[in-house]
């Protein structure tokens, strides 16, 4: 992904309430998730997901936002493909998880799906690198090559002096910024994250959000869940969820992104 | 909206390697390191019990059969045989030991002959009281035949032989409270000289038992009547059935039947196989702590499980397959059952060589007890860890990501 085509994504899809609004996207922009009507039950009829329609472009930065409770996470793990929907379609980097097998799914989250969770879940008493190589283990490549990639990812977070630290060595921020580069390490089409600030003071979230935003100005498409509503005040798209369905899904004007300009009706122009 | 639905080829899982797989089975281990020992104890106990009933079992017969070796198996006895008519006991004839000589192949000869009176240590003691202790006359080269070796002392020779001198046997010196050459014992009314004191004769523990005069002095002091009761002849190794057939028919070539040939080496051959049949019952105990040691195992693998929940999920959410997921906590129970399995047959090597090295024995630990024992273990850990591998395998990914 070139960082034009980052902005170009973000631009044309970032203002969609409605889906026909990005189909004057030029036809080089992928759609990167897509799912349609999707439910999901747990046993006991607890419907956590009702009827959900979400579209996520190649290069998006969207956050999702709702009460506690609402089907953030379920949503999450259904884009994320940990999780299958009881009904719907759910598309991921072009596959159609209903017609996968586990084993595929796997696949699926290997080579196009990175996540980053609220409590880090990093390898205790392995070093960060270790613990950044560990996101490629089921990628195929070579021991070496995965050290080398884990590196480059911790020098992309900012982390290239703390190589060798194990977590326990690290602050909060650093932690979630190892367990980012963890997650970006293997170059997803998708990067899922649940809360990443959640556990974290403001200054480091802070830190961990204006990463976020780097990465996806070099083009990652990236969906975070976030219950600070100044965080998600930031970010260029907005879906926000309450007893599992879509009630708003509202396009924000990016702070830095001066090339893009909001429309009176909220809709910006597409950069050619 | 345009969805740009790329196949991107298959979607396949990559293969683990093998270093990986052991990368991943050792990650559980290396943060818990006592857990790792006391785990794989049950099973170092297992082991180790086999290896030491074996190899202790297989140590022991490796000296017999040494011993065998330095005593050789080429040894033939001459005794008289059951009269067939009258029951009565014969005797060999007075030329016997030189007929014996003769035979093509034979190489060494000896000869003893009852005598029918009683070592005692002196005149006061009661000549009833024989201690078990026979006395019996010497002939020819006894002691090289029997590859016999003095404790102290000297052989019987040309002058001590027509002389009141002795040679005990080591259970006779015991017996009497004999200690050193030069001491007396009393037999048929007179003192004898101790000339030497033999050392024990695994061949012919009858030897053991006996005070040895001289063939002429037992004529002479008591009464001795020259005829001998047993010829011991050692000849080239690839004669020895050959010998055997002539033995009986050239000692009394008109009644064969009237001579018996024993081969005492035969019993300890025979004791030798039994001491390699190790102790069931003692290994059985180490079957019972092996698979002890398995449940312990695989309980220590069930809490690993449970405790990595979060590392299941995280593992599945970056791309782990279910059979990865399994892979990987089979590879950590076959390492633990591996490791007390390494260790079990290092105990069992060390308990063995303790044993043998106290009782003077080769060390022998045989190949196929270590190989049956490890592919034990690897059995064993392979069984303990698949019920929690699966487990684990099946764990929804988001229930293991919950942070509870
Ligand atoms: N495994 C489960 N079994 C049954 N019900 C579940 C399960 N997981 C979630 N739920 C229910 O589904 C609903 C949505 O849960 P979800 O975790 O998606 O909420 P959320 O928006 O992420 O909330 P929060 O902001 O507190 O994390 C909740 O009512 C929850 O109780
Ligand atoms: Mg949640």
């Amino acid at each position: 992904m070139s960082t034009h085509e980052g902005l170009i994504g973000s631009a044309a899809t970032s203002a969609a309430t409605s889906t026909s609004a990005s189909s004057s996207a030029s036809a080089s922009v992928r759609t990167v998730v897509e799912l349609h009507g999707v439910t999901k039950e747990y046993a006991g009829g607890v419907a956590a997901l009702r009827g959900v329609d979400l579209t996520v472009a190649e290069g998006e930065l969207l956050g999702i936002v709702g009460p506690s409770g609402s089907g953030k996470s379920t949503l999450l793990h259904i884009v994320g493909t940990l999780d299958r929907p009881t009904a719907g379609s759910v598309a991921i980097a072009g596959h159609d998880i209903s017609r996968l097998s586990d084993r595929a799914l796997s696949a699926l989250r290997a080579q196009h799906i990175g996540f980053v969770f609220q409590s880090f879940h990093l390898v205790s008493g392995v070093s960060a690198r270790d613990n950044v190589a560990e996101g490629l283990l089921y990628s195929g490549l070579s021991r070496a090559e995965r050290s080398r990639r884990a590196a480059e990812a911790l020098d992309r977070v900012g982390l290239g002096d703390r190589m060798k630290h194990r977590p326990h060595e690290l602050s909060g921020g650093q932690k979630q910024r190892v367990a980012i580069a963890r997650a970006v390490v293997g170059e997803p089409d998708l990067l899922l994250a649940d809360e990443p600030t959640g556990a974290l003071d403001s200054a480091s979230g802070e830190a961990v959000m204006a990463l976020l935003h780097d990465l996806n100005q070099d083009g990652a498409t990236i969906a975070v869940i976030t219950h600070d509503t100044e965080i998600a005040a930031r970010l260029p798209r907005q879906v926000r969820i309450r007893d599992g369905q879509v009630v708003a899904d509202v396009g924000n004007a990016p702070v830095s992104d001066v090339g893009n300009e909001p429309m009176s009706d909220g809709t910006r122009c597409v950069a050619p | 909206m345009t969805v740009t639905r790329r196949n991107r080829g298959k979607l396949s899982p990559a293969r683990l390697g093998p270093r990986d797989v052991l990368h991943v089975g050792a990650a559980g281990l290396r943060s818990r390191p006592v857990r790792v020992v006391l785990s794989s104890l049950g099973i170092a106990i297992g082991i180790a019990t086999m290896i030491a009933v074996v190899g202790i079992s297989a140590s022991s017969q490796a000296q017999l059969l040494r011993k065998l070796d330095a005593l050789g198996t080429n040894m033939l006895v001459v005794t008289p045989g059951e009269e067939m008519f009258s029951g009565q006991d014969t005797k060999l004839p007075e030329t016997a030991p030189g007929m014996v000589g003769q035979i093509k192949g034979v190489e060494q000869v000896g000869a003893t002959g009852d005598v029918d009176h009683s070592a005692r240590r002196s005149e006061k003691i009661d000549e009833d009281e024989t201690n078990g202790i026979t006395v019996k006359a010497a002939q020819g080269k006894l002691l090289e035949t029997l590859r016999g070796t003095m404790r102290s002392g000297s052989w019987l020779n040309e002058a001590t032989g027509r002389y009141p001198s002795v040679v005990l046997g080591h259970v006779t010196a015991r017996r009497l409270g004999v200690t050193e050459p030069g001491q007396q014992v009393f037999i048929g009314g007179r003192y004898f000289t101790v000339t030497g004191i033999l050392d024990p004769l695994p061949l012919a523990p009858e030897i053991e038992r006996s005070a040895l005069v001289g063939w002429d002095a037992a004529e002479q002091y008591l009464g001795f009547d020259g005829h001998p009761t047993s010829v011991y002849e050692r000849s080239a190794d690839g004669t020895v059935d050959a010998v055997r057939e002539l033995l009986a028919p050239t000692v009394n070539p008109e009644n064969p039947q009237a001579v018996a040939v024993t081969d005492p080496s035969a019993a300890l051959q025979a004791k030798a196989a039994t001491e390699g049949a190790f102790s069931t019952l003692l290994l059985g105990l180490g079957g019972i702590a092996l698979l002890v040691g398995g449940v312990g195992v695989a309980n220590t693998m069930i809490i690993s499980v449970l405790e990595r929940r979060h590392e299941i999920g995280l593992r599945r959410s970056l791309g782990a397959t279910k059979g990865q997921i399994r892979v990987q906590f089979v590879a950590e129970s076959l390492l633990l059952s591996g490791l007390g399995g390494l260790a079990g047959v290092a105990l069992g090597a060390a308990a063995t060589a303790v044993y043998a090295s106290s009782g003077g024995m080769p060390w022998v630990v045989p190949p196929w007890a270590v190989g049956g024992g490890f592919g034990a273990t690897l059995v064993i850990g392979t069984i303990a860890g698949l019920y929690p591998a699966v487990r684990a395998a099946h764990l929804s990914p988001t229930l293991a990501l919950q942070t509870a």
